[in-house]
């Protein structure tokens, strides 16, 4: 389901919910290694997760945002000031100086399972 | 000048004229060193006396430039019912009629004109009027209550205007007119004949060419008038006569300065008087020795003298004449030389029996310049025809294409020169309406008598199109359309789903623009809950959870409270709820209780306590109705006439839970002294003796307005039906995000369509939107009470989906004045944010 391969130790990763508990196009919260992950349902079924933390209003609050597209990128918008997330990246579509954490993600049997934070070397 | 030797001005008349100098006093900084006082003989300030026949439709506040009474700049005093009796110029001091006596050292004259009254017998009989003030209407009202009939005597613009108001009263009208035609100053005999066509067509009685010899007296009042041998006797129980003005000079006449022979206080190019302190502007001046009847002459005259106090060069050399206006529905105007007295004039008609216009250009010799028209019937054309003439641009190749009707024509396209006036009562140029679209600055184009704004509205949009700017008004990426255009589409395809919607009308799958738009306009149209059916993950985020998010990323909880009114057991359950669940109190500006703190997984636990305790849904979460606020009204009050909170109560729980475009917030006031703030609310209700005034379009916020009168002296029944129908034409038609104020000022006629459409049904919608309200109020059901009984919404509230009832770490409280409020929050652990600088949101 994602495009990200899941990492070899699958003892890294957390089950936190099944996947029909995500509605299509919503997130929801979960709790990892005490980190707050927002872990999104796209209307074609792909899941992304980004930390829940929303950098500008420093609230954690991504889970609750609006998810949409802008142009072909799946993004969420901060509930709060609506700055928009591309869900793939965690980049900020709206400040290019901005950036939150992505989280590996897979789904397993219908069940959601987040992993490890990624941490993305190219940037 | 030393700006602490505080200059007095003073000011005599406060009409249109008097008004329009005070304001350009203020604005252009002559307050800075004048203190001015304006000395007004009617009981109220100036109003639009252009618009004076609307005032049986809308009332006198409707009209007035000034509600409030008083100018924002306190360097100006008004003195309303007081007249100046005797003006001392080598004194420079002026006597009250209340005694009082003020000095000055620059005196500006704007005492208008009086309606002529020829001097024919039985001119001062009982029944026999005028009409030229708000008083005078009052008078015609009351004279034509158990009238039968009325006669006008007076057939130039004002006489069809008081014509009209009479037979808008109910009575048989006559109107008698001693030129061979109607409006004889502005059209010619071809014109007139149109015009008098459509007149007689709505039923008015027509007398043109007679004279009137006397009025007929019947025990002791007014019965008739006796037209000579030509035109025999007509029965008329009241009488207005309407037959010119005259300038009242009389004041200057007494103070020795120099008036014209024709009447008129005789000033120079710069509208002073023969005493260099004393100037006079408007009606009641002669430049040149000659008298301007009109409103904007008036204005020009007005921005001269303001300008001359500053030491500016300005002078008024001249008026344009041109007239523009609809009476009883038949357009008609005459513009620049209108009846060919130039040398060698040519004229091009287009007379149309049948639809019943009369067009006529008038052209120089070589047929390459317009010099003036005449319109009857449809004066479309003069927002282009008028700006032509004054500023000499060549006629296009066909130049009748200019009259001919819309659907005949290619639709001539005239390019206007810059110093085209474009709006002539305020002498607005089109690169003044350019230079102001090009730094988003206003001007007063269209600000009188609005002839001119569908050429303003042209100029801008040429602005904006040669700038390679198009006015998009599309709602997103994924929809380019309007919101009221979507609303259509909605109803039209009876979607259900926002899928559906996207689908067929849009791209892509949404964003953070287009879904709460999609789920307000479905809202509106199904009354379905906004949690049901998937359309949770359209909401933004308030509605989404039923709540208001804070800063924190808690929410916070507002019971509804309608009109303000509870008991002290309600108060109770309140404060034991915010105690337990350890929630910040504050009252808010809509007269209820906000609790504050609230975690997303404790929202389902505080409000089944407050449901269980008889509280519903406050909607401070969403755009819907928020509060209608009122006063303690009658039932205490010692000044209160209505039961204001029994009316808030019902409205609030009428329209409570009604999606809208943006918040709704309506206010109720038993009386006139307002203490509901009701006029700065989206609907605002003031109780009078009679019923109700109901006002529309007022917020508070970043660009405050106040509401404007809709309609007065309502009963109950009409109050709720005009509010039924102003509400749901606001939803259907309004942009998102746009409140009701800024709504009105979009659509075309402003508040005059929303009276055309609410009042007066013009659409022919009144009873579907009443129905459709109906519907609302019979659906409505708590949000909450129904979220707490369906476990699927309620499995949303929680904190983590993992972790359900695991406080979220990240939000921290500290203590303030004894209450919880948030603590600021820590950065999380782990993972970096890329990027070396964050920046912070807006600050709250």
């Amino acid at each position: 389901m994602s495009l990200r391969a899941p990492a070899a130790d699958p003892a890294a990763y957390t089950s936190v919910c099944r996947l029909d508990r995500i509605p299509r196009e919503a997130g929801v919260c979960a709790l990892v290694e005490g980190q707050a992950v927002a872990v999104f349902r796209t209307y074609d079924d792909e899941v992304f997760a980004l930390g829940n933390y929303d950098p500008f209003s420093r609230a954690s609050v991504l889970a609750r945002g609006i998810v949409g597209t802008r142009g072909d990128v799946p993004f969420v918008a901060s509930p709060m000031h609506k700055q928009g997330f591309d869900l793939r990246t965690g980049q900020c579509l709206d400040d290019a100086a901005v950036r939150v954490p992505t989280y590996a993600v897979v789904v397993r049997d219908g069940e959601v399972l987040v992993g490890p934070a990624e941490v993305d070397a190219g940037s | 000048m030393s700006p602490h030797l505080r200059r007095t001005l003073v000011v005599v008349g406060h009409g249109m004229v008097g008004h329009r100098f005070v304001q350009a006093a203020i604005e252009r900084g002559l307050t800075e060193t004048h203190d001015v006082v304006v000395v007004g003989e009617e009981p109220r300030p100036a109003y639009d006396r252009v618009a004076l026949t609307s005032f049986f439709d809308v009332g006198a506040e409707a009209l007035s430039f000034l509600p409030t009474g008083e100018y924002d700049d306190p360097r100006v005093r008004l003195l309303l019912g007081t007249t100046v009796e005797v003006v001392d110029p080598a004194a420079r001091t002026l006597r009250l009629s209340d005694g009082g006596e003020l000095a000055y050292d620059e005196l500006v004259l704007a005492t208008g004109a009086a309606p002529f009254v020829p001097p024919v017998p039985g001119h001062d009989l009982p029944g026999c009027l005028v009409y030229r003030t708000i008083e005078d209407l009052e008078a015609i009202r009351e004279a034509a209550a158990g009238a039968r009939a009325g006669a006008v005597v007076g057939g130039g613009l004002l006489g069809l205007e008081a014509a009209n108001a009479l037979h808008g009263l109910g009575l048989e009208t006559h109107v008698v007119e001693m030129a061979p035609r109607l409006m004889p100053v502005q059209v010619d005999d071809a014109g007139g004949a149109t015009l008098a066509r459509h007149v007689e067509a709505l039923g008015l009685v027509l007398h043109t060419g007679v004279a009137t010899r006397a009025v007929v007296e019947r025990d002791g009042r007014a019965a008739g008038l006796d037209l000579g041998e030509d035109g025999g006797t007509v029965e008329a129980d009241v009488v207005v006569f309407s037959a010119g003005i005259r300038p009242r000079d009389a004041l200057a006449r007494a103070a020795g300065l120099d008036v014209a022979e024709r009447g008129g206080v005789l000033v120079d190019e710069q509208c002073r008087t023969s005493d260099p302190h004393v100037w006079a502007v408007g009606e009641c001046a002669a430049p040149g020795g000659r008298m301007y009847g009109l409103v904007a002459p008036g204005y020009a005259m007005a921005e001269v003298v303001v300008d001359a106090l500053l030491g500016g060069p300005g002078a008024f050399t001249g008026a344009d004449m041109s007239t523009k206006l609809k009476l009883m529905g038949v357009d008609v105007a005459s513009f620049g030389d209108a009846f060919a007295t130039t040398d060698g004039a040519l004229e091009m008609v287009l007379a149309d029996a049948v639809a019943g216009v009369y067009k006529k250009l008038v052209v120089s010799a070589d047929g390459r310049r317009l010099l003036g028209g005449i319109l009857v019937g449809d004066a479309s054309a003069y927002g282009v025809l008028r700006p032509m003439v004054s500023s000499g641009i060549d006629l296009p190749d066909n130049p009748e294409e200019l009259i001919l009707p819309a659907s005949r024509s290619g639709g001539a396209e005239v390019a206007l020169p810059d110093e085209a006036q474009v709006c002539s009562c305020n002498d607005v140029s089109k690169a003044d309406i350019v230079a102001a679209a090009a730094c988003d600055g206003t001007t007063r184009a269209g600000a009188t008598c609005g002839s001119c704004k569908p050429l303003v509205k042209k100029v801008v949009e040429d602005y904006f199109a040669s700038q390679g700017r198009t006015v998009d008004r599309s709602l997103c990426e994924h929809f380019a359309m309007t919101r009221q255009e979507l609303f259509d589409a909605v109803a039209v395809h009876g979607h259900t789903s926002f899928d559906e919607v996207v689908a067929a009308h849009g791209t892509g799958r949404g964003c953070d623009v287009c879904k709460p738009t999609v789920a307000s306009v479905l809202a509106s149209q199904l009354g379905r809950h906004v949690l049901g059916e998937g359309r949770a993950v359209l909401q933004d985020t308030n509605d989404a959870y039923l709540a208001n998010i804070q800063r924190n990323g808690t929410y916070s909880v507002v019971p509804r409270v309608p009109g303000g009114e509870i008991t002290p057991e309600g108060l109770i359950v309140i404060g034991e709820v915010a105690r337990d669940f350890g929630l910040y109190t504050k009252i808010t500006g809509g007269q209820r209780i906000d609790l504050f703190g609230a975690r997303l997984e404790q929202l389902p636990d505080i409000w089944r306590r407050l449901v269980d305790a008889g509280f519903e849904s406050g909607h401070a979460y969403g755009k819907s109705l928020r509060t209608v606020k009122s006063c303690v009204g009658s039932t205490w009050c010692r000044y209160g006439v209505q039961d204001s909170v029994r009316m808030a109560i019902d409205l609030e729980l009428r329209y409570r839970g009604l999606r809208s475009p943006h918040k709704l917030k309506g206010g109720v006031s038993g009386c006139a002294r307002e203490c509901a703030e009701a006029r700065a609310k989206d609907f605002g209700i003031i109780a009078t003796e009679q019923g109700w005034n109901l006002y529309v379009g007022g917020n508070g916020g970043a660009t405050p307005a106040h509401a404007r009168l809709l309609a007065g002296d309502l009963d109950d029944e009409t109050l709720v039906r005009y509010l039924d129908r102003f509400l749901l034409y606001y939803i259907r038609t309004a942009d998102r995000l746009q409140r009701t104020a800024p709504w009105i000022e979009s659509l075309d006629g402003g508040l005059d369509r929303v009276r055309e459409v609410v009042v007066d049904d013009a659409l022919g919608l009144g009873s579907e939107l009443e129905a459709a309200m109906a519907r609302h109020v019979a659906g409505y059901r708590d949000e909450w009470r129904d979220t707490l009984e369906d476990p699927d919404k309620l499995a949303r509230f929680v904190s983590f989906v993992n972790a359900p009832d695991a406080p979220d770490p990240h939000i921290g409280f500290r203590a303030e004045r004894g209450q919880q409020v948030p603590a600021d929050p820590a950065e999380p652990a782990g993972p970096v944010v890329l990027g070396s600088a964050i920046p912070v949101g807006a600050p709250r």
